[in-house]
Formats: C-alpha cells, sequence, structure tokens
C-alpha cells in the first residue's frame, strides 16, 4: 500500500515512544554507566573504565555460558524447525480435525513458562513423573539434577514440547496459501511425494519458516524461566544458560558493574540478530507485494 | 537521578549519539534519503548505514578489547573510522 | 495429497473398517504428536488431584481417591489466591496500557510514511526481542528510587517493556490489511480523526484488537523474571509464589499442580477463539 507522508503521525507515536524510552532507555543508559563503575553499595560510584569489559571478555564463565547458550539454541532448531514442518505437512486441512489439533497444539505455547518448568520438573522426576518413572523402570539411569546429560535431555525435551507447535503453526498457515492447482499439476506430472515437498511446498514455506527460525533462536537465546525452574542451572553450572548466569551475577552478587559489561554485550548481540530479523521481515514484504 | 550513578565519559557517549541521531535527522530533511543496494544485498538509507556502522564499531571495540588489550583502545576508533567509510562508501 | 500410503502394519485393522475410519499415516502422526503434547498436561491435572501421601507413595495413572483438597487450599488461602488476584491486577493494567498507546502508533505506522518510521518501529522491535535479564537490575534501581517498588504498576510498566512493541507489530499486521479508501471516504464524509478511528476504524480491526489483547494479556501473564524482581510481598504474582513452595518438608506437590492447572485455565478459556490468530500473534503479525 502506498503510504502518505505526513509528519503530523509522529504525534500518534508519541506515547509509544514516551512509554518505551522511560522503560528501556533510561535502563539501558543506566546498564551503560554501571559498566564502566564500581561500586561498594551505598550509591557509592568509582571510575573503573573498561575494566569489567576486558573482565569479562577474558572469563571462562561468559563464554562457557555463551557457549551453553548457542549449544543449546542450536540443538533445539535442529529438532523443533524439522519436526514442525513433518506436522504441519501431517495436519488435517480443514473442518472439525484442524480445528481440534489447532486448539490442543496451542495448549503449551498458552501456558505460563514457569509452569511449564513445573510441569516438567514433576513429570521428570524419578519418584513421582511419569517420565522419570518410566525410564527407571526400563532400567534407564535418569536423574535431572544429579546427571549432566539427563539435565539437557530434560530441558531440551521440555522446549521441544513448549515451541514445536509454533513452528508446526506457522508453517502450516505458509502450507494453506498454496492454491491447490500446485497440487493437481504435480499429480498430472506424477511427482513424487518429496518432489511436491521440495518444489513446492518449501519454497512457498520459505517466508514463514525464516520467521520460525529467527523467533525459536532469539526467544531460546534469551530463555530463562523454564530452564531455572527445572534445575537451577545444574547440576553445578551444566545448564546456566546465558540470561540464567546474568541473574545470578546482577540479583544474586549483586555485581553491578560485571552484569551491567555482561548486559551491554548480550544486548549488542541481540541488537545484531534482530537487525537480521528485521531485514529478512522487511524483504519478505516486499516480496509478498 | 543519582541512582543512574551519571559519569562524564558515558554522558558524552550519549551525548554524541544523540549529536549523531540529530545531524542524520537534519541531514535527511535537507537531502531526502534515497534507498541504494549495496555489497550486502539489501535497500540500505543513511539511517541504515549509519546504525550498521555504530552496531559494527561497538562489536570491533569489544573485539579489540579482547584480543589486544585496552591500552591501544583508541587505535580501536581509527578501525572504526576505515569501518565507517568502507560502510558510507559500499554498503 | 489424499492417497496417503498406509502403513504394512496398519493395513489389517484399517482395510475392514468404513473409509472414514480408514487409519492412515497422517492421523497416526498427529496422534502420537498430540499425546505427546498431552501427557505432560495430564500428569500435572492428575497430580493435583491426588493426595500428597499418594503422589509419594503410590504410583498411580489415575487419581485413587479422588480430592479436590488441593483447590480448596488455594481458594481458601489468602498467601495463594492474592499472588492470582496481584498477577491478574497488573496484566490488565499492562494490556490497558499497552493497547490504548500502541492503537494509534499502529495506525501511524501502517498508512503514513514520516521521518525515522523505520527505525522507529525496528528499535520497538529490539525491544520485544531483548532479553528480560538485561532490564532487571535497572528495573530494580529505577523503580526503587521512584517509590514504586512492589507495586502493581510497577510490574505494569515494566511488561510494557515487551508487549507496547509487539501490539504496535500486531495491530499494524492487521491495519494493513483495511484498505485505505475507507478512511479515505471517511474524512471526506466529514469525519474528525477521534471519531473515525472509534467509530469506524476500530469495529473493522476489531479480531486485532482481540489478538493484540490476548498477546498483551498473555506474555504478562507467563513472565516470571521481571514479575518476580519487582515485588516482595504486596503485589506478589502467583508464579512468584509458585517458585517458592519449597518449605520445611519439602515440597506440596498436590497443591504446586493444582496451583498450576489454575494458572492454564485463562489461556485454555480463550484458546478457540484464538486458534486461528496463534501463529500470526506469535509472528508479530507477519503471516
Amino acid at each position: 500500500m502506498e503510504k502518505t507522508v505526513n509528519q503530523k503521525a509522529w504525534f500518534l507515536v508519541l506515547p509509544v515512544l514516551i512509554l518505551v524510552a522511560f522503560s528501556a532507555v533510561i535502563p539501558l543508559m543506566t546498564v551503560v554507566n554501571y559498566s564502566v563503575q564500581d561500586t561498594f553499595g551505598n550509591n557509592q560510584f568509582f571510575w573503573a573504565g573498561l575494566e569489567w569489559f576486558q573482565d569479562m571478555l577474558s572469563s571462562d564463565r561468559m563464554w562457557e555460558a555463551l557457549w551453553r547458550q548457542l549449544m543449546f539454541s542450536g540443538i533445539i532448531l535442529a529438532i523443533e524447525i524439522p519436526l514442525g514442518i513433518f506436522v504441519a505437512l501431517n495436519m488435517p486441512k480443514g473442518g472439525f480435525w484442524s480445528s481440534f489439533c489447532l486448539v490442543l497444539m496451542s495448549l503449551p505455547l498458552l501456558i505460563p513458562w514457569n509452569v511449564v518448568g513445573t510441569i516438567w520438573q514433576i513429570f521428570g522426576r524419578v519418584d513421582i513423573g511419569l517420565l522419570g518413572h518410566t525410564l527407571d523402570r526400563l532400567g534407564i539411569s535418569y536423574n535431572y539434577t544429579q546427571d549432566t546429560l539427563a539435565a539437557w535431555f530434560t530441558i531440551i525435551v521440555m522446549d521441544v514440547w513448549h515451541w514445536t507447535s509454533l513452528v508446526a503453526l506457522l508453517a502450516f498457515a505458509g502450507l494453506k496459501s498454496i492454491p491447490d492447482a500446485y497440487y493437481q499439476a504435480a499429480k498430472i506430472d506424477q511427482a513424487s511425494r518429496w518432489k511436491v515437498f521440495r518444489y513446492i511446498e518449501l519454497p512457498k514455506m520459505m517466508g514463514v519458516l525464516m520467521i520460525a527460525i529467527l523467533l525459536r533462536f532469539m526467544d531460546s537465546f534469551m530463555i530463562y524461566t523454564e530452564p531455572f525452574v527445572v534445575t537451577g542451572g545444574g547440576p553445578g553450572n551444566a545448564t546456566t544458560l546465558l540470561s540464567i548466569d546474568l541473574v545470578k551475577m546482577a540479583l544474586g552478587q549483586f555485581d553491578l558493574g560485571p552484569a551491567a559489561a555482561f548486559s551491554l554485550m548480550y544486548f549488542l548481540v541481540i541488537l545484531l540478530i534482530s537487525w537480521v530479523f528485521y531485514t529478512v521481515m522487511v524483504n519478505l514484504d516486499k516480496k509478498g507485494m | 537521578m543519582d541512582w543512574m550513578a551519571w559519569t562524564w565519559p558515558t554522558a558524552i557517549f550519549f551525548m554524541v549519539i544523540a549529536a549523531l541521531l540529530i545531524t542524520f535527522t537534519i541531514l535527511a530533511i535537507r537531502f531526502p534519503e534515497t534507498p541504494r543496494v549495496g555489497v550486502l544485498g539489501i535497500e540500505t538509507t543513511r539511517g541504515d548505514r549509519l546504525f550498521i556502522t555504530l552496531l559494527g564499531s561497538a562489536f570491533i571495540n569489544l573485539a579489540w578489547l579482547g584480543l589486544i588489550g585496552p591500552d591501544t583502545q583508541p587505535w580501536a576508533l581509527a578501525v572504526c573510522l576505515v569501518y565507517a567509510a568502507a560502510v558510507f562508501r559500499w554498503v | 495429497m489424499t492417497d496417503a500410503t498406509i502403513p504394512e502394519n496398519l493395513t489389517a485393522g484399517g482395510a475392514n473398517a468404513r473409509p472414514r475410519f480408514r487409519v492412515n499415516s497422517r492421523a497416526v502422526v498427529m496422534t502420537l504428536y498430540l499425546l505427546f503434547l498431552l501427557l505432560p498436561l495430564y500428569w500435572l491435572l492428575n497430580m493435583s488431584l491426588k493426595t500428597n501421601t499418594e503422589i509419594l507413595n503410590d504410583f498411580t495413572l489415575f487419581p485413587k481417591d479422588l480430592t479436590f483438597a488441593n483447590y480448596a487450599t488455594i481458594l481458601t488461602d489468602p498467601a495463594w489466591y492474592m499472588g492470582y488476584v496481584n498477577s491478574l491486577i497488573y496484566v490488565v493494567m499492562n494490556t490497558v496500557i499497552s493497547l490504548t498507546v500502541a492503537l494509534p502508533a499502529a495506525y501511524a505506522f501502517s498508512r503514513y510514511s514520516f521521518m525515522g518510521d523505520k527505525h522507529l518501529f525496528f528499535w520497538l522491535l529490539t525491544n520485544r526481542m531483548a532479553p528480560p535479564a538485561v532490564f532487571a537490575l535497572p528495573f530494580f534501581q529505577l523503580y526503587s528510587s521512584v517509590g514504586l517498588f512492589d507495586t502493581h504498576i510497577a510490574v505494569a510498566l515494566a511488561h510494557c517493556l515487551f508487549n507496547v512493541p509487539l501490539a504496535v507489530w500486531i495491530l499494524e499486521g492487521f491495519m494493513r490489511g483495511v484498505p485505505k479508501e475507507i478512511d479515505e471516504t471517511a474524512y471526506i464524509d466529514g469525519y474528525g480523526f477521534g471519531r473515525f478511528f472509534v467509530k469506524i476504524f476500530m469495529p473493522l480491526i476489531a479480531s486485532g484488537i482481540g489478538v493484540a489483547a490476548f498477546f498483551c494479556f498473555m506474555f504478562s501473564w507467563v513472565e516470571l523474571l521481571l514479575s518476580r524482581t519487582l515485588t516482595t510481598v504486596d503485589a506478589k504474582p502467583i508464579a512468584a509464589i509458585m517458585t517458592r513452595t519449597q518449605g520445611a518438608s519439602g515440597v506440596d506437590w498436590g497443591v504446586l499442580a493444582a496451583a498450576g492447572v489454575l494458572t492454564i485455565v485463562p489461556g485454555a478459556l480463550v484458546i478457540y477463539f484464538v486458534r486461528n490468530y496463534i501463529a500470526k500473534g506469535f509472528a508479530l503479525g507477519r503471516v
């Protein structure tokens, strides 16, 4: 749609601007201020220069948390995207069963994140949880509070449980936009199921899939509540992802300086990914027109 | 405002950013922006290039700090200037 | 697409059944997937209806002696039910604030181009994407210094950080679907902006407003970190209460499960009405 140039539109945006400036710009400025100073409490600050940034950049703690974070995001993307597409391809196309599946699949998406944590905390316990108990009966030693592998397994299955439906719903929305004529043409050409997927469905889904990948990456990159409730970052530091580590540092130990430096670097990475996300969205919009 | 713990260097930092934004706004009013497609294969306007420059500069500074150390940090700014020139010329 | 192949092992049962009930691979996949989604939920519900003795001593797939005592505990103990009240208060406040400021802004973004519009739109997105963990500490300092710590409005304002951008993006996605001719006709007919917006435009995007409200409500309802950081007693949300249930005698699993079930209720109630918009809402109105 052609948009009219109208500088007065600024007045319509002003309330949002003021509100978000209050809740985003002022806190971010504060973080910048903290990141270059040291404090011993009582609001007394001392100039520390780039010390904290240097500290954080050379600390194993941050790099390990970042590494765990990237591994977590990578694994869940590698599972959720293909699984989501697979589920979307198998969803009923219309009628009662379509609504039925949509409603049930949306359910995990709408559960409060801490309750998602609670559900899996209970579900995975060997003494009272169905999953933990079953695995235990099968003779598999499984204890997510003690064993690193089990902890990782739990938080990954939890995230797959929580978010695969979103990928599926997005992919499904992409599939629904394919006109029937395409399939009929493929049938006439006697194209195989794989070819239909590869040359008709996948290209048509590419747009929404990009959105799904970026959304899942962003949201998993800042995940806090669910793994925190299930493992608390443990055993040891095995599941301490970036946000969990940052909260430990900022609110647990109240290390304002290092936490602020950490926050800023975290935020810069997010800014970069957001920019990629935005650029992709704008290009998709253009293609759509 | 006490709790925000302002310091002169950070205040100057934000003033520079604000000044940049104002400059680019005035520039945009005087000489309207025309988008172009650069080496990244995406359409950018002058404002976009400023954003790419600033974000890239932040990463350059961090990389310099982590790899070479704080004693020669001003040189990182020189690298940023070169980077900025490159972005405005080719992106 | 309709002639999905029937796997070997299923043909025996499927061959004699009426075509309507023919077992096909799609149904199998969907059944397995839905089972995977529903099992943990069933387990939560199951636990909430058991006594603690049964939970800890017997491993049962169904509650042996059905009890609603866990729910009764939550609904009669102020320490529990006030959590729901507090959550509801700040969530509703946040939804109202977010929609009020987002509606005109989204209209501006969808209809006009103005200086810096794209950058502003992008900047809003970065706030939706920003990790709450980055903002927890400065929010704590900010709201403590202005004397709003442990109030509902503090949490409501803090959640605006991601909900206002979310609302703007979703509403913009819906508004761009409304033809501009409608605006122009209304202005020619002598409507002022305010009257046009409320009387004509808002009813046109009613579903969009509903979806935006739903997502604001939901993201504020599910958020834990900021709401926990900004409250201690008076405005403590249910999510924070749930993560602090470890007493001296261990965790009261039954009550915890019941509390979990009750927090799912608001989402589950409206799920049917928003089912076709879930993907659109999560994708910020872009699908």
